[in-house]
């Protein structure tokens, strides 16, 4: 039944019947519910999945042979952990732009302000250590695409 | 209670700027904690003026080419010719492309063009001089450079942050002097021993002598001068009594094309 249009003048007319009907229903339903589930993807594949957590080594030859109570990083463990990209970012130009390659930190030891030759030196695991963060979070630093790792002579001790 | 619409500007005005300020107060007040807890070595060599004295008397063939050698050992400097990999070996007319040098050879009329008199001693003649980079006073490749990856320190030593070059090379344009030298492709595989106490350079960067800042800053002397058994001396231009001085006073030197006023800081003694 056709609906009547009504004015201030009173019936003017009558609406046309608009069929309420979807294009090629099927089509766009399918291609809705593969879109739906190729974005949702991510998210479903790796349900009931754990990924391990990041587990960096710390079993390095010179931190080994460091005494137990001295086996401490050049600031707390936790500053270390949060802030070592501003630190490094930090020495990076304090060091090649203003010559300033000595650090000192909180505990009043002093320390040469050197990604190679202090990090590294108790550090030389970079796979075991560096990366094993910055994959799960997915970073890249290019710090390595000059800085040199120690691990192929870690490698050829072993 | 109702506010008027100028007593409502007045205020989020007012408000806008105490929130503004205060933050940048805040910022330039608060100590820079990490910058303040780095200071310079207290036993790096220091100087108001570096400069280089070579003395070609005292510098034979078999020196030179250890200066040379422990440059480049302790630089990682890559050697196309001596690769990792015999595969990678480049020929000689691409390895002159690509090469990559801080301190190298050169013959007196190359070194010193427009100072080749029409006879000069033939003993001047046939000499190797020993080019590096002359840490100009009024450095051109410094003038050029948009990312100020190349800059003048206080001291002199016309310096390199491979953080910041993006390698364009107009500082490559701009030395008379040929003394920098770009990564056309990565310097890894041509880079036989490692010094691991010294980072390579990547692939798009250029690079070039820095008088070696990083021995100073230990207190060292730079690697040539160390293995030039005193062919090589530098010290401090404004001493009066330095080492440099003394050696300026009593020979003649010369230096590369002064005609073009970037007041080179290598003195040589012929």
């Amino acid at each position: 039944m056709k609906e009547p249009v009504k004015s201030e003048f009173g019936t003017v007319g009558e609406k046309p019947k608009v069929e309420k009907k979807i294009y090629n229903r099927n089509l766009i339903l399918a291609g809705i519910i593969a879109f739906v589930v190729l974005i949702t993807f991510p998210i479903w594949n790796l349900q009931g999945k754990s990924v391990p957590p990041p587990d960096p080594k710390l079993d390095t030859p010179v931190i080994q042979k460091m005494p137990e109570k001295d086996r401490k990083c050049i600031e707390d463990k936790n500053y270390m952990r949060n802030y070592h990209m501003q630190m490094l970012d930090n020495w990076r130009n304090q060091v090649v732009r203003n010559g300033n390659r000595q650090y000192t930190s909180l505990s009043g030891k002093k320390y040469t302000a050197s990604l190679q030759n202090t990090c590294l030196e108790c550090h030389s695991n970079k796979s075991q250590f560096c990366d094993q963060c910055h994959n799960y979070v997915g970073v890249a630093p290019y710090c390595w695409n000059c800085h040199l790792t120690r691990e192929k002579k870690l490698a050829e001790a072993k | 209670m109702s506010i008027s619409r100028r007593d409502f500007l007045r205020i989020a005005g007012f408000s806008t700027l105490f929130g503004l300020g205060a933050k940048s107060a805040f910022e330039m007040l608060a100590p820079g904690e990490l910058e303040a807890k780095l200071a310079p070595n207290p036993k790096a060599l220091t100087a108001k003026r570096w400069a280089m004295v070579v003395d070609m008397r005292k510098l034979d063939e078999q020196t030179a080419e250890k200066c040379i050698e422990a440059c480049h050992r302790i630089h990682n400097v890559p050697d196309f010719e001596d690769p990792i990999d015999p595969k990678d070996k480049v020929d000689p007319a691409e390895k002159v492309r690509w090469e990559v040098k801080w301190i190298w050879k050169e013959k007196y009329e190359h070194a010193f063009p427009g100072q080749a008199e029409v006879a000069i001693p033939e003993k001047i003649h046939k000499l190797n001089f020993l080019l590096l980079c002359n840490h100009c006073d009024n450095p051109p490749c410094v003038r050029v450079c948009p990312t100020k990856a190349t800059w003048k320190r206080d001291d002199g030593v016309v310096m390199m942050d491979q953080h910041r070059c993006i390698g364009c090379r107009y500082c490559m344009a701009a030395c008379p002097y040929g003394a920098r030298s770009f990564n056309w492709r990565n310097p890894r595989p041509f880079i036989k021993s490692e010094d691991e106490s010294y980072p390579t350079r990547e692939i798009g960067v250029v690079e070039k002598c820095t008088l070696c800042a990083e021995r100073l800053a230990k207190g060292q002397l730079p690697a040539c001068v160390e293995a030039s058994k005193g062919a090589l001396t530098v010290g401090d231009l404004n001493d009066a009594k330095s080492k440099v001085r003394e050696l300026l006073r009593n020979n003649f030197t010369i230096r590369r094309k002064t005609q073009l006023g970037s007041n080179p800081q290598v003195y040589y003694i012929v």
